[in-house]
């Protein structure tokens, strides 16, 4: 049973990758557009140089990328590409290949989203546990009204209004990029600190959209506890309320939130997107916004595989850590 | 039982006529309980009468494009909302961004819901093949993060023939999974029930059933969807025009926000141009999750016990 429900698992998510894929493979490559042509218009037109032979240049750059062959077997040999784990070339900015910019963006997108995840998670699981508690002061309730509306509100939306208030009126935090100018990046302390400086608006911005979602969820599952009678059985047997709240109540309310960690990362991954563009960040974001506004077949294509592959793998681990957190649930029944 | 009879007053059962309030009273009644229904609308009412008295009593279709009034200028008694570094009036802008926004919130969530309602009943009432194949489509589709293909196809297209039709449709596109989820779940529960038994017994057609109680039955929940479908239909058109991937000769109020980030309006000191589409968008959402949340509770009336 064990091994029949790990194989359907792993069945669904490599076909959710794969529609994936090929619906990214497919859309870019229907528009008329052609990401080299515009290279060469955009150098055209900043710094006066227009080459005779063009359209040579162009075809020539074609070949070099195998966009000369049918669409067909560019998408066969683009998949067995990345079966191999080649990502292939970036088309604008040529040397480099996709796997190379992905590495060099992906340090900065998963330190900011690992951590503003993990903080929103605590963060909003403890205030959804206490807003359902009874025996929690009444403020905590009463903060779960503002927390609904953050949520509402996208999280560029609240970096825009962060920017506005704190960097730009209070002068507080700087209003973007990564580090401060003239500084090189090195892994010194004072780097560092400039850096973490500098993602703190973000963070905050993050943080704040999605403390909601966990805040209210646990809420829910809270108050379907309270009338469990293992809570009350505790009660009567007299344990210390701090030991009810913390083994009895929030252990068993926060399982069922664990599931939604994976697909939290869905929404967290393309906030973050925005995010990052909006502050300027070097990260996973700002290299896709780039890749869009330039067509970039392969650096799209990477960069949205990246994310749903890890979305698929998060999903999946999640699956199989679940019944272990939770002795009640089966891998067979789903 | 003697007892305790003989000590209270007798209640007299003749003076206790219980009178059927009318239906407006009940709704009237009903909208005090429901506060964040009440606010939520109020909010949608406001920005209804925004718009709509701006547009009659501004110029729109001159002053929130370029090249209209002087550019630059901070709010002040002749622009209340100060105009931007092309020369737009930013009330005019905010009148029609606004406008356009909801419309393409509104069509996107029509057609979501619209799809999610007809596949959701195919596959629930007739099961078999259909069921099967409409349910691996939606679960296979799921997991996959919406606004990433959505970036693919709005940067695909020629940025040109982008209107704020086309960006309704782009939105739509993968905006019928989750309804889709949720009426085939309803529809599941719905079918079994005892009424619906009694209606196939009494000779009712497959359609009349569907239309007649079926349907009827779920109105809150296709309210509920639609309301939801426009809430992500704006918030995707918003993601998508603030990189710069929607109408752009449009006023929209997520382009308002982009242009602004483009020309680096806080670094010049131009902090109104991005600050009122921002409060205009957070108005939008709050307004819509309230209504969400007032609706959930209508459609689900065990919410209420938790509060």
């Amino acid at each position: 049973m064990r091994l029949g429900y790990l194989v359907k698992r792993i069945l669904f998510l490599i076909a959710v990758v794969w529609v994936a894929a090929t619906i990214v493979f497919f859309i870019p490559r229907l528009s008329a557009r052609n990401p080299i042509r515009e290279r060469f218009a955009e150098i055209a037109r900043s710094t006066g140089f227009a080459p005779k032979d063009l359209e040579q240049i162009i075809a020539a750059y074609e070949v070099k990328f195998g966009l000369n062959k049918p669409l067909l077997q560019q998408y066969v040999e683009y998949m067995g590409g990345v079966l191999r784990g080649d990502l292939g070339p970036s088309l604008t900015r040529f040397p480099k290949t996709v796997l190379e910019l992905i590495f060099s963006a992906l340090p900065w997108t998963i330190v900011l989203l690992m951590l503003t995840t993990l903080i929103s998670f605590a963060l909003g699981n403890l205030l959804g546990a206490l807003a359902s508690w009874p025996r929690s002061p009444r403020f905590v309730k009463g903060l779960m009204a503002p927390l609904m509306m953050l949520q509402a509100v996208p999280a560029y939306l609240l970096g825009l209004l962060l920017i506005f208030f704190i960097a730009f009126r209070l002068k507080l935090l700087p209003m973007g990029g990564a580090y401060s100018q003239g500084v090189t990046p090195a892994l010194t302390p004072a780097f560092i600190l400039d850096a973490a400086r500098h993602q703190i608006l973000p963070a905050i911005s993050l943080i704040l959209a999605s403390l909601g979602f966990w805040a209210l969820g646990m809420r829910g599952m809270g108050i379907t506890i309270q009338g469990e009678d293992y809570v009350n059985f505790a009660e009567h047997k007299g344990l210390h309320p701090r030991t009810i709240f913390t083994q009895y109540y929030v252990r068993n309310a926060l399982l069922p939130q664990v599931t939604g960690l994976a697909l939290a990362f869905g929404s967290v991954i393309v906030s973050g997107v925005l995010v990052e563009q909006l502050y300027g960040l070097p990260g996973l974001g700002g290299l896709l916004g780039d890749a869009i506004l330039k067509n970039d077949y392969f650096v799209i294509y990477g960069i949205t595989l990246f994310v749903i592959l890890s979305i698929a793998i998060l999903m999946f681990l999640v699956d199989l850590i679940y019944p272990l957190l939770d002795p009640r649930i089966r891998y067979e029944s789903r | 039982m003697t007892q305790i009879a003989a000590v209270g007053p007798k209640p007299d059962i003749q003076e206790a006529r219980y009178e059927q309030p009318s239906r407006l009273t009940l709704v009237w009644r009903y909208l005090r309980r429901n506060k964040s229904l009440v606010l939520g609308l109020a909010i949608v009412i406001a920005l209804t009468l925004f718009t709509v008295i701006g547009s009659l009593t501004i110029d729109t279709a001159k002053r929130a494009y370029p090249l209209a009034v002087k550019p630059k200028q901070p709010p002040s008694a002749e622009y209340p909302l100060g105009t931007d570094f092309f020369g737009r009036d930013l009330l005019a802008v905010m009148v029609r961004g606004i406008w356009q926004t909801a419309v393409i919130g509104l069509i996107a969530g029509a057609i979501g819901t619209g799809v999610g309602v007809i596949l959701g009943f195919l596959s629930a009432y007739y099961g078999g093949v259909v069921d099967t194949l409409i349910r691996a489509i939606t679960e296979v589709l799921l997991p996959i993060p919406a606004f990433l293909i959505l970036v693919i196809i709005a940067g695909s297209i020629d940025r040109k023939s982008v209107t704020i039709y086309t960006m309704a449709l782009i939105v739509s596109l993968l905006a019928w999974m989750g309804p889709t989820r949720v009426m085939r779940a309803q529809v599941l529960t719905l079918k079994e029930r005892l009424f619906v038994h009694v209606a196939r017994l009494s000779g009712m057609s497959n359609l009349e059933i569907v239309f007649k109680e079926i349907l009827p039955n779920m109105l809150p929940f296709i309210l509920a969807s639609f309301v939801s479908g426009v809430f992500a239909g704006i918030f995707a058109s918003f993601g998508l025009s603030v990189l710069g991937l929607g109408p752009l000769r449009e006023p929209l109020i997520g382009n308002t926000i982009w242009f602004a980030q483009q020309q680096a309006a806080f670094f010049n000191g131009w902090w109104w141009w991005p600050l009122w589409p921002s409060l205009a968008l957070v108005l939008i959402f709050v307004s819509l999750t309230l209504i969400n949340v007032g609706l959930d509770e209508l459609a689900n009336p065990r919410v209420r016990r938790a509060e």
